[in-house]
């Protein structure tokens, strides 16, 4: 039988998609961002704990390359060097993420303004929305009002076996490792208790996050265990994700090795560090913000698209998603 | 014993959880931003049919059940356990009360079931869709009435009992549905 390649997208969504992007390149052209290419494929896996880098070996290519899970470490550089306001729209990847809302390929736009705070960002990015004529309002709720209204207490000081309790209440397995891994149980507790309640809440911004799930946000001024990080979240589904920058190299250094003990204690493997970040922060990374938005999840929000297969650029996808083996290659 | 990771769930793969052997009803892949990916499972407990939901991790894995479906014939009732046979090998395996559930009600010999085997043991059995039997005790019955659209019970050659319109008689034979346990129409001897 012969193999059905024929793209599932049609004309209009295709037409629907381009307009898009180009009413995305007119907001930041208007507003003095200059776009960028950077490369796809990096010498460095992503450190992140819960992300994948896909790992690529060519004979004639001497090292492992990786396609990159996000261009942050490059658009740092350029930041680093001066580039000023800068964004980016191209593919990323990320193994074994494959769903009605995660793909292991996907397109991101990603920005950066200088002299923002993530506050400031978070009305970029309510802009940008609206000049793409998303015109639902978005509201604001800092991680610990959310908590307090749908878990209560403080999730800034909560101790870790109340947090493990919690996480335990529902239906999840968890190991006696997993009761210690402080951001695993926050990451569960969001799935049961915080992702119901923010689906009837519409759009909304969650800012100010616990230490745990700072990603690679600066620490609040306002607070030690606060991370000047957000989210976009509609209708349950995180569709941006921005930083106040780190732009201290010692606190970067540390997020990393952070990430990679939290790899090896959930026994997953150890990635080099990213020393082109780290110089490119040695070298003076202006004070920014910063933010990755995921297009097919935009489309999706924007249309009411339902599998995010349907929102790319050609609608079919492979049956089969790779297998990450341990050390992070493909089988 | 075989197992399944995660990546590999889909709607009707059979897992065993807390001993009792399950069927993946609905399967979705979780994760916050940044955060641990999960796999939120809606899954069937074969033996009770409740559905239940649980939350993984992904990539942990969990052992498969040895759950097949298989299509075996009625033989007999001997006061204790349902014997079925296989019509290709002629083997023989015998069902408990639990397993027959409902189908006992409309079971008199031959007929083909479906039959949920949970390590070589019958878990379910489905009867076919409809079945012909007849009634061996009604109230006489009122000529001619086929429009009142009254009912009255009647009891079938396998014990069980149903509504009928008020014009059927003892000695007839009915088709019955047996997923709803109804009168579908009056028909010839099965």
């Amino acid at each position: 039988m012969a193999h059905d390649q024929r793209p599932s997208v049609t004309v209009e969504r295709l037409r629907y998609r381009a307009r898009l992007i180009a009413q995305m390149r007119d907001y930041f052209e208007a507003g003095g961002a200059c776009e960028v290419t950077t490369p796809v494929l990096s010498r460095f896996a992503t450190s992140e704990p819960a992300l994948e880098s896909l790992a690529l070996e060519c004979a004639s290519v001497p090292g492992r390359r990786y396609l990159r899970t996000s261009p942050e470490s490059a658009m740092k550089r350029l930041l680093a060097a001066g580039s000023g306001d800068i964004y980016q729209i191209g593919p990323v990847f990320r193994g074994g993420e494959a769903g009605r809302f995660h793909l292991p390929e996907f397109t991101m736009l990603e920005w950066y303004r200088r002299g923002f705070d993530h506050r400031q960002l978070m009305d970029d990015v309510e802009a940008l929305l609206h000049s793409l004529g998303m015109n639902r309002p978005i509201t604001r709720v800092s991680y610990a009002e959310l908590w307090a209204r749908h878990i209560g207490g403080d999730p800034h000081t909560i101790t870790t076996a109340r947090l493990a309790d919690i996480a335990n209440g529902k239906s999840t397995r968890l190991s006696p490792e997993d009761r210690e891994d402080r951001s695993l149980l926050f990451d569960c507790i969001y799935v049961h208790r915080l992702e119901p309640a923010l689906a009837v809440d519409g759009a909304v911004f969650l800012f100010d996050y616990p230490l745990e799930l700072r990603g690679y946000a600066r620490v609040s001024a306002r607070g030690p265990r606060i991370a000047e990080r957000f989210e976009l979240i509609v209708d349950g589904t995180e569709i941006a994700n921005g930083y106040h920058e780190i732009t201290d190299v010692e606190e970067q250094r540390q997020c990393f090795e952070q990430d990679n003990a939290l790899r090896m204690r959930r026994g997953r493997p150890k990635m080099d560090v990213d020393e082109d970040w780290l110089a490119a922060l040695a070298d003076g990374l202006p004070a920014c913000a910063g933010v990755a938005l995921g297009i097919e999840r935009l489309i999706m929000v924007l249309t009411g698209v339902s599998d995010i297969a349907d929102a790319t650029g050609i609608g079919v996808l492979s049956d089969s998603v790779p297998e990450l083996k341990s050390d992070g290659s493909m089988e | 014993m075989a197992s399944y990771s995660t990546s590999q769930f889909k709607a009707g793969l059979k897992l065993l959880f807390d001993g009792d052997p399950y069927s993946i009803v609905e399967n979705e892949f979780v994760k916050p931003g940044k955060g641990q990916a999960f796999n939120r499972i809606k899954i069937r407990n074969l033996k009770t049919g409740r559905v239940i939901e649980k939350t993984l991790k992904s990539g942990e894995t969990v052992e498969a059940a040895d759950v097949v479906d298989t299509e075996l014939q009625y033989l007999y009732h001997d006061g204790l356990h349902w014997h079925f046979m296989d019509p290709q090998s002629f083997e023989q395996i015998m069902a408990s009360e639990a397993a027959m559930g409902e189908a006992v009600k409309w079971l008199k010999g031959e007929e083909i079931c479906e039959i949920t085997l949970w390590n070589d043991v019958p878990l379910t059995v489905t009867p076919p869709n409809f079945v012909v039997l007849e009634i061996t005790e009604t109230d006489p019955g009122v000529r001619g009435d086929t429009a009142s659209g009254g009912t009255k019970p009647a009891t079938l050659e396998t014990g069980a009992v149903v509504k009928v319109p008020l014009f059927v008689e003892q000695g007839e034979c009915l088709k019955i549905d047996t997923r709803t346990g109804e009168y579908v129409s009056r028909a010839k001897a099965g």
